[in-house]
C-alpha cells in the first residue's frame, strides 16, 4: 500500500532562511519580501483580535471573566515595569507589552508548524535597533547633546573606542541572543524529527511512528519554555538599559 | 565532490564542533549564578522574586558567549560560507 508523502516523514534535513516570496527591484536596489513578513502581519493580526477580544464591554462593576484576565496582563505588565524601572517610567508600559506579546506569539506560531517569526535575524535587529535609539535619546534628553558626547570619554579619553565599541555591542548581544535561541531551538527540533524519522525507516516503517509523541517532550523545552523565556529576557534587558540610560534617582522626576 | 571542496567541509564540521566548546563557560557560569541564587532564597525566602528576576537576565548574560559560538556552528554546518 503507497503511504501518502505527508505521512512518510522529512526525508532530507533541509535548514534555510526565510523564503522569498516576492522581490521588487529599484535600480541596483532588491527589495525582499520574505515569508517572515507575512507571517508578521498574522502575528499582529492574531494580536489585535486578542486585544478586542479581551477588551470589548469593559465594565467597572460586575466585570466578566474576560475582563479579569485583561486586567491581570495589564496589572503584571505595569507591576514590572513599575519594580523594574521605577515609577517614572510607567509610560513606557505599552511598548513593552507590545514587544513582549509581538515576542511571545511570533515564536509559538513555530507549535503551528510555520517558521518562527523570531528565528529570522532581521525581525530582532529590528528590534534591537528600536531600542538602541530609545537608549540615545533617553540619554540625550537627561544629559544634552554634549553630555552625550562626553559619556564617551568617560572616564578618561583613551576609553573612546571601548565605549563606542559598549554602545553597539549592546543591541546586537539582545538581538543575537533572542535570535540564537530560538533559531538554535528551530533547528535541534527539525534534527529530532529528521533523526527519528530515520530510526522508523531503518526498521522499515513506511509510516515514521516515532515521530509521535517523543518530541513532544523537547519542544515543551525548546518551543514552550524557551519562547517564554527569550521574550522575558529581551523585555527586562531592555528596561534595565534604557531606565540605566536615565539619571540613576527619581530627582528628575519634577523636572522632566 | 574535488578534494578542496573536501578539505573546506571537513574543516567547517571540525570548526563547528571547536566553536561548541564556548559552551562551557555560560555552563559553568549559569551554575554558579543559579546556586548563589538558591543560596540567596534560603537565606531570605520572601526577596525570592526579586532574586529569581535578577538571576534570569544574569543568566540570559552569562549566556550570549556561548550563543555566539552556536551561532558561528551553525554559521559553518548549515551556510557553509567557505565552499
Amino acid at each position: 500500500m503507497a503511504v501518502p508523502h505527508f505521512l512518510t516523514g522529512p526525508e532530507e534535513l533541509e535548514v534555510s532562511g526565510a523564503k522569498i516570496i516576492a522581490s521588487l527591484k529599484i535600480g541596483s536596489f532588491t527589495l525582499n519580501f520574505t515569508e517572515t513578513i507575512v507571517l508578521e502581519w498574522i502575528v499582529i493580526a492574531v494580536i489585535l483580535g486578542l486585544a478586542a477580544f479581551l477588551t470589548r464591554g469593559l465594565r467597572v462593576k460586575a466585570v466578566s471573566k474576560r475582563q479579569v484576565i485583561a486586567e491581570m496582563a495589564v496589572e503584571a505588565i505595569t507591576n514590572l515595569v513599575r519594580d523594574t524601572m521605577g515609577a517614572r517610567w510607567l509610560w513606557f508600559t505599552p511598548y513593552v507589552a507590545t514587544v513582549f506579546c509581538f515576542s511571545i506569539f511570533g515564536s509559538l506560531i513555530s507549535l503551528l508548524g510555520l517558521k518562527a517569526v523570531t528565528s529570522d535575524f532581521s525581525v530582532l535587529l529590528t528590534w534591537a535597533a528600536v531600542t538602541f535609539v530609545i537608549i540615545t535619546a533617553t540619554k540625550i534628553k537627561y544629559g544634552g547633546i554634549g553630555g552625550y558626547l562626553k559619556g564617551f570619554a568617560d572616564p578618561i579619553p583613551v576609553m573612546l573606542p571601548i565605549n563606542i565599541l559598549s554602545e553597539v555591542a549592546t543591541p546586537t548581544a539582545m538581538a543575537l541572543r533572542h535570535f540564537g535561541n530560538i533559531a538554535g531551538g528551530g533547528i535541534i527540533m527539525a534534527l529530532v524529527y529528521y533523526g527519528l524519522a530515520n530510526v522508523s525507516r531503518m526498521i522499515g516503517l513506511d509510516v515514521p511512528i516515532f515521530t509521535v509523541g517523543i518530541p513532544a517532550v523537547l519542544s515543551l523545552y525548546f518551543d514552550l519554555f524557551s519562547d517564554f523565556m527569550q521574550a522575558f529576557i529581551f523585555i527586562m534587558l531592555m528596561m534595565v538599559f534604557i531606565s540605566n540610560a536615565g539619571p540613576a534617582d527619581d530627582a528628575a522626576e519634577g523636572t522632566s | 565532490m574535488d578534494m578542496s571542496e573536501a578539505i573546506v567541509l571537513c574543516g567547517s564540521a571540525v570548526g563547528a564542533g571547536l566553536a561548541m566548546i564556548a559552551g562551557i563557560g555560560p555552563g559553568i557560569g549559569e551554575g554558579y549564578a543559579v546556586g548563589k541564587a538558591c543560596e540567596a532564597i534560603a537565606r531570605q525566602p520572601e526577596a525570592s522574586g526579586a532574586v529569581t528576576r535578577t538571576m534570569f537576565v544574569g543568566c540570559a548574560v552569562a549566556e550570549s558567549t556561548g550563543i555566539y559560538g552556536l551561532i558561528i556552528a551553525l554559521l559553518l554546518i548549515f551556510l557553509k560560507p567557505f565552499t
